[in-house]
Order: structure tokens, then sequence, then C-alpha cells
């Protein structure tokens, strides 16, 4: 079929006329193919791609041989170095938690007096703690505490439960209205079974029991003694430790305006605190009440 | 578009709008409310509007036979109106939403404008609007110019373009409204992912058909990566959308794939549209625009040839590098990292041909914005192409991965690659068909040059600073081994990056907008057909 002398069947030469068009720039002739005036020239393959195709392939080669490659059917070749993930992992976890373990190890007991009066170790502990903070408290609490609207303060003195070190440390641990056995129940019932004209003028008052110019021989007041004293106590200034909190210090969580109190009434309140056992240490959780604890304190804690 | 049509083409048109308003309606019938019912109204809508513009031209004229004589270049230039439209709409949203990201508040209080809906319609906006429309108007160009024939028919394109523009409709509203199937780049649902698959054989067997009628001996390399862009893709449409409805009558499904099956298949299609929609289609554009833009020869017919085998093979292996130190088994992750690297030598090969062509052009280059535009694209062809590569490298993605230094790659190869040569590709084009020597204005085209890379630097740097100190902060211990940063602070050390990313992406915006401006001009005083026209078979010698 080949026939040399023919120019079309010569390397580039156009098929039709055997025509080789020389690009005057690069000295190239072209291949001969002309698509509506787009030229190719008949540039030699360059050398430098087969060696970066050499190179690159080698690279491979070397990591199929070293690591876990190919796949075999049912199984796949495990690679030189006996790599595996899931192994590295773990161990990569586990050499991160013995550097922290020496101080860390000291909080899965609960003795805070002890803890907090060992000055060296708390300057190690707070910035973790702060961190700690960050990254599983703030989104509700707030980056310093300050709460948000619907999440409590954490820094300043009101606890529902007390300030207790060992009591914030159950309320992390275990949580609030969570399906935690040992969860701490605070429900604040619905009132939409009084009188509306009886709500309203409850929400005037306890709105007003933070300034305490309330009258509780008014007959608002006695709707405040035979239904909210029993949890708030009979002055309203709570301290019973159930999770009722005070009316009289503006420290409210959803606001004491006669409008949010309103909304309490006639729905209740059912706030929800994650229970964080299991999910931190028992280190990271006594380490964090102790954190959150000093958050409330006047000099200020961690940061 | 209806001047264009023989009278028994607009027929034709006529039934499959009619066809197109029924299975809207029984869409909307069948679902009765919801997404698919509101997605039927617009297919119904569409299709009485299509059939009352082309029953209200059924008498007209018929167009003159000479019109055989030329190629049919109407669809690219609908396909290339709508590009700009979509550019503008996926360009504008990204913009929004990167705006949002530093000004969180700003988050207006509805669904449907959350930054969770917004942000796949700024992704599909643009690869699939933007992108796709390009690829479609560009690829009818080309192909009929290299094949030196006229489109195989005339009613086919249409259905390929405006089907094509409904599927972006209907998964941009989708979103919106909430319906997605949660897959990244393959969000909208199964009956619009149908619907695709039907568009898509259409546009395949119009390529093919096309292509058989050349008047050339050899197929242009061009037309090789198109026609690999639109078998590919079918190919990963397809497998990736494997989906159960739930009902018949509504827009939710189920994916046939679950765990991380479910998660190597969607990075296979995930990666491969980057490869394959992103890249193959794009190169064929820039085989075609930059030769012709120049004046010059391809630099090396023989790389060209192995760059696009090389292409084609490696990238269908590298999407498991999209899951390193996850569930997929080691051995995945290892091919993908070395097929990525080996990927990068025939890319490379792509970008160093296309430079190596502008050789004895470097004047033009210098005066010519259109034709910097094609340059700057090979240039960041080229350097996304190494850095994906280094991102594929298992310990390098153990500090990229989950950071923005992967949104900065990706817009390194968008906005510096694939939106650069669809610009230099429309300033070639939209002169040319219609019958004009030049862009109405070329300081525009000047303007929105240097828009458009300073725009893409400036993202592209933020977000390297971005991701690199993201990486950093999140795998930083303190000496007493615990971690030195909390996740919210690596999110305030964002807000400069944040910051700057929205202008960067704002000044590319202003950049497309200056071109639809300036495309707009060009077209309203349109002066006729393109120039050039195919081959006339020649009597046998």
């Amino acid at each position: 079929m080949s026939n040399p002398t023919d120019p079309r069947q010569l390397l580039g030469a156009d098929p039709h006329t055997g025509n080789r068009k020389i690009d005057p720039v690069t000295g190239y002739d072209t291949t001969g193919h002309d698509w509506g005036g787009i030229t190719e020239l008949n540039t030699a393959f360059p050398k430098v791609v087969i060696w970066a195709l050499v190179l690159t392939f080698l690279y491979s080669v070397i990591a199929w041989i070293l690591l876990p490659a190919w796949p075999t059917g049912r199984d796949y070749t495990r690679g030189l170095l006996g790599l595996n993930q899931g192994e590295e992992a773990v161990s990569d976890f586990r050499d991160l938690s013995e550097v922290r373990q020496d101080w860390l190890s000291r909080f899965e007991g609960e003795n805070f007096v002890a803890l907090q009066s060992d000055a060296t170790l708390m300057a190690t502990a707070m910035p973790a703690a702060a961190r700690l903070f960050a990254d599983n408290c703030a989104a509700c609490h707030g980056t310093n505490g300050q709460g948000g609207p619907g999440f409590p303060v954490l820094s300043d003195e009101t606890w529902l439960w007390g300030d207790d070190t060992e009591e914030i440390a159950t309320t992390i641990r275990h949580g609030i209205n969570t399906e935690d056995p040992d969860t701490r129940y605070a429900e604040m019932p619905a009132f939409d079974w009084m009188e509306r004209s009886d709500r309203l003028a409850l929400a005037e008052f306890v709105s007003e029991m933070p300034g305490g110019a309330v009258d509780f021989e008014s007959s608002v007041g006695t709707v405040f003694a035979e239904n909210c004293s029993s949890c708030h106590g009979s002055t309203g200034a709570g301290g019973l430790e159930i999770g009722a909190p005070s009316l009289t210090d503006e420290a409210v969580i959803y606001g004491q305006n006669p409008g949010t109190v309103m909304q309490t009434l006639r729905r209740g309140r059912h706030g929800v605190m994650p229970a964080w056992n299991g999910r931190l240490s028992e280190a990271e959780i006594n380490l964090l009440a102790l954190y959150v604890a000093r958050l409330g304190q006047p000099a200020g804690g961690g940061q | 578009m209806t001047e264009t049509l023989s009278i028994s083409e607009r027929r034709i048109g006529v039934v499959l709008s009619v066809l197109l308003a029924l299975m809207g309606l029984v869409m909307a019938a069948a679902a009765r409310h919801g997404v698919m019912s509101t997605h039927g109204f617009m297919a119904l809508g569409l299709g009485i509007g299509l059939a009352f513009l082309l029953a209200g031209a059924l008498y007209d004229p018929e167009p003159p036979t000479d019109r055989l004589r030329r190629y049919y270049d109407a669809p690219t230039r609908f396909g290339i109106v709508m590009t700009l439209i979509w550019a503008i709409i996926g360009m504008g949203i990204g913009v929004w939403v990167a705006a949002l990201l530093y000004w969180p508040d700003a988050t207006p209080p509805w669904p449907a404008t959350s930054f969770g809906r917004l942000r796949p319609v700024h992704t599909t906006g643009i690869i699939f609007g933007f992108g796709g429309n390009a690829l479609i108007a560009t690829s009818f160009h080309v192909l009929q110019r290299t094949s030196r024939a006229r489109l195989a028919d005339s009613v086919s394109p249409w259905v390929v373009l405006i089907g094509y523009n409904l599927f972006c409709a209907w998964a941009v509203t989708g979103y919106l409204m909430g319906s997605t199937q949660s897959k990244e780049y393959a969000e909208a649902e199964w009956y619009a992912d149908l619907w695709l698959v039907v568009i898509w054989v259409t546009y395949f067997a119009l390529y093919i058909r096309t292509l058989a009628r050349r008047n050339e001996p050899h197929i242009y390399v061009a037309n090789w990566y198109y026609l690999a862009f639109i078998l590919v893709v079918a190919m990963l449409h397809i497998v990736n959308n494997l989906a159960l409805p739930v009902r018949w009558t509504a827009a939710e499904s189920f994916p046939v794939w679950s765990g991380v099956q479910d998660a190597m298949v969607q990075w296979w299609y995930g990666h491969n549209a980057v490869a394959f929609f992103l890249t193959a289609g794009f190169l064929g554009m820039l085989y075609y625009f930059l030769p012709v833009r120049s004046g010059r020869p391809i630099w090396s017919y023989r790389l060209s040839i192995v760059s696009f085998w090389g292409i084609t093979f490696f990238y269908i292996w590298v999407g498991s590098h999209h899951l390193h130190y996850t569930a997929l088994p080691y051995w995945a992750q290892t091919l993908g990292m070395t097929f990525s690297v080996m990927l990068l030598v025939p890319s490379w090969a792509s970008a160093g041909n296309a430079i190596a062509t502008l050789n004895g052009a470097w004047h033009k280059v210098r005066d010519d914005a259109t034709l910097r535009f094609m340059f700057v694209a090979a240039v960041f062809y080229g350097l996304s192409t190494f850095e994906g590569s280094f991102l594929a490298i298992r310990p390098v993605n153990s500090l990229s991965h989950y950071t923005d230094w992967t949104v900065g790659h990706v817009h390194s190869g968008t906005l510096g690659w694939v939106a650069m040569i669809v610009f230099g590709a429309i300033y070639t084009l939209v002169p040319q068909l219609n019958g004009k020597t030049e862009m109405a204005s070329l300081r525009a085209v000047e303007w929105h040059f240097w828009l458009a890379v300073t725009g893409t630097l400036v993202y592209v740097v933020s977000m390297w600073n971005a991701g690199i100190t993201q990486g950093l902060m999140w795998r930083a211990y303190d000496e007493n081994g615990a971690l030195s940063y909390s996740f919210v602070q690596s999110v305030e050390a964002m807000a400069p990056y944040y910051l700057l990313r929205t202008i960067g992406g704002g000044l590319f915006l202003t950049g497309a907008a200056v071109c639809a401006w300036n495309c707009r001009a060009t077209m309203r005083g349109a002066a006729g057909h393109a120039a050039d026209r195919p081959l006339v078979a020649q009597p046998a010698e």
C-alpha cells in the first residue's frame, strides 16, 4: 500500500496535495491538516514530557509498593510499610492524649478546693479549659459566658442550683431536662388555664419585683402566693435550688418585662442543657466546671 | 429563532412545545403541590410560550435557501446570551453569599435566602448555567467550523439549549424551595436529572451526526475534547444520580448508593465534573479559539493527542482524593493520590502546548485583551492543575482538607481558567457572529480583563491565606497537649480574608457585567452573519 515516492503519503504532507507548509516562526513544518485556517506544527514530541511521565509513574510505583494500593478481589495489596489508617489515627490520638494526661488526670477526682489552690496546675489547665469552653459551651452561653437570648449568663453570681463547683459539674455531666437518667429537671409550667386578666396582672406584678415595689397583700399578690411561691419562694427570691429562679434579681434567663413574662405564663418554659457525659471525659467535665465556677467569681476566672 | 427555521421545522417545533406544555401540565397536576408542581407549571408556561412564538410565525415566509450553505449560528448566539445571563446570576449570588460569610447578620429572615439554599444556586448557576451554556454554544460553533459542515438539523440545537436551560432553572429554583438530593454539584432531584439525560442524548446525537457530515478528513482535537465532555458527563450524571423516588408525584428521592459507596460514587462524579465539564470541554474551547485568535498553528500536534488521552485516562481515577482520611479504604485513597500526581503531566503538557502556540504572537498578547484572556486562562490552568495534584497528596491534604484552601483552589480554576477562556471565546465570537470585526468597545474589554485578573488574584490569594491559616490553627497543640485554638478563634481569624474574597469576587462580577453590556451593544447593531462558510461538497476529480 505504502508508496514512498508519493509526496501525499509522506509524514506531514497534505493527503490531497502533498504540500508541507513550513512555519516561519518555529521552522517546523505543519502536519498538513487544515481546519478552517487552524493548522498544527509537526513538532517532535518533547522529551521532557516523557521524563515527567516516567518520573511520576516511578513515584506511583513506589507508593504502590509501600502503601495499601491495589484491590485483589476480596483483599488488597497491603504495602511494605503495613500501614493501617485506623490504627494510625488511634495511635496518634493516644500520643496526643498522653502529653496532657499527666495534668489532666488530676481532674478525674472531684477535690475542687485542692485543685484550685494549686496555682501551677491552674496555669496549665485554665487556657485548655478556655478552649474547651469555646468549642463546647460558647455557642449557647457566649464566648465569655455572657449568655444569649434564652441561654443563661454564666459570668454573673446568679445560679439556679447554687455556685458549688460540684453542682456545676453535675449540671454539665447530666444536663437539664435531658434523657440522662440523672438529669436535672426544671420546668416552668404553662398557666394558660388562668384568666388572661389575672395573667396580665401577674405579669405586671412579676416585672416589678426586681424593683421591690410590690404588695404581696394585694389581690394579685394572692394570685402569686397561690400559684408561684411554692417554687419561687414566698417573696419570689428563689433560692430553693430546684431550678426555679429568683424573680427579684433581674437575672431571669428569658427576661422579665411584662411581654416575656406573659409568654412564659402562657406557654411555660422547658429549656434544655445537654448532658456532656460520654461526649467529654470525667476530667474534662470537672475542668470545665472549675472554669465555669471561676467565670462567675467577681475577680474573674479563666480568661 | 423562528426566522431561521423552515416552515416544516416550525411545525415540529410547535409539536415539541405542546408536548413540553403537556408534560408540565401532567407534572403539575399529578404532584398537586410542592416543588414538582411548581416545576410543572414552569415547563407548562415555557411550552405554551414557545408554542405561541412558533405558531405565530408558522405562516411567515420560508428562510432563504442559501442558509443551508452557511453555518447555523443562531443557537450559538442564543447560548452566548444565556451564558451572560447566568454569569450575572451565578456570580451575583456568589458575591452575595461571600458577603454573608463576612456579615452573617445580614442574612434575610426567609428560608429561601438562607446561605445553605443560596450556595448551590451559585455553584449550579456558574457550573451549569454559565459554564454549560458557554460549552454548548461554543461547541456548536467549533464543531461546524472544524468540520466545515452545517449542524445536522435546525431543531435539535434549540431542543438542547432550551431544554438545558429549563434544567438549570428547575435546579436553582428547587434549591430555593428547599429541594435537594444533597449531592455536591448534583443537587437537582430525580425528574430534573431524567430530563437532563434526554437533553444530553439529543446533544450527543446532534454532535455525532454533524461530525459524520464533516468535509475534513480528520477530526480536530477540540472536537475530541467536546465529545469526551458530552460522553463522560452523561456517564457520570446517570450513575451518580441513580435514585428511587419516594413517590412518582413528588420531588423527594433516595439515592441507590449508601454509605462510603455513595461517597465514592459522589466524588467520582464530583471530580470528573471538574475534569470533563470544567476541563475537557474548556480545553476544546482553548484548542479552537487560541489558534484562531493568535493566528498561530497549534505548537505540537503530537502533544495535543497524547495530552488528550492522558487527561481522559488519568482523570477518571482520581476522585478518591476527595476522601483522604475517611472511611474510604486506604488503598482507594492511594490510587487516587498517585493517579492525581501522574495527571499533572498531561495537564501541564496541554497548558504548555497552549502557551508555546503563542510563540510568534506575543505582540498580539500584549495588544489584544481578548487573546490575553486566553493566555491568562492557560496560565491559570497550569497553576490550578499543579495545585490540584499537590493537594491530592495525602499528607498535604491533611492540612488543606475542609479549609478555604479548597475554595481558593476551585476558584483559581473556575475564575482564572474556565471563566477567562469563556470570555476570550465570547469576545472572539460575538463580533464575528454579528458580522463585525470587533466588539463595540475595546476599552471595555481591556477594563474587563484587568478587573477579572485583579479579582481572581485577590480572591485566590486571600483564600490561600485563609485556608492555610485554618489548617494550621486546627492542628496546633500547645506544650501541655491541649488545642492551641478553639474553632471559633479560627472563624474569627477568617474575617479579613472573607472581606477580601468578597471584594475580589465583586471585581470579577463587575467585569462580567461590563462584558454583558459590551456584548449587548455589539449584538444590538448586528450587521449580519458570520462571513465564513462550510465547504460545499466538491465533485469527484
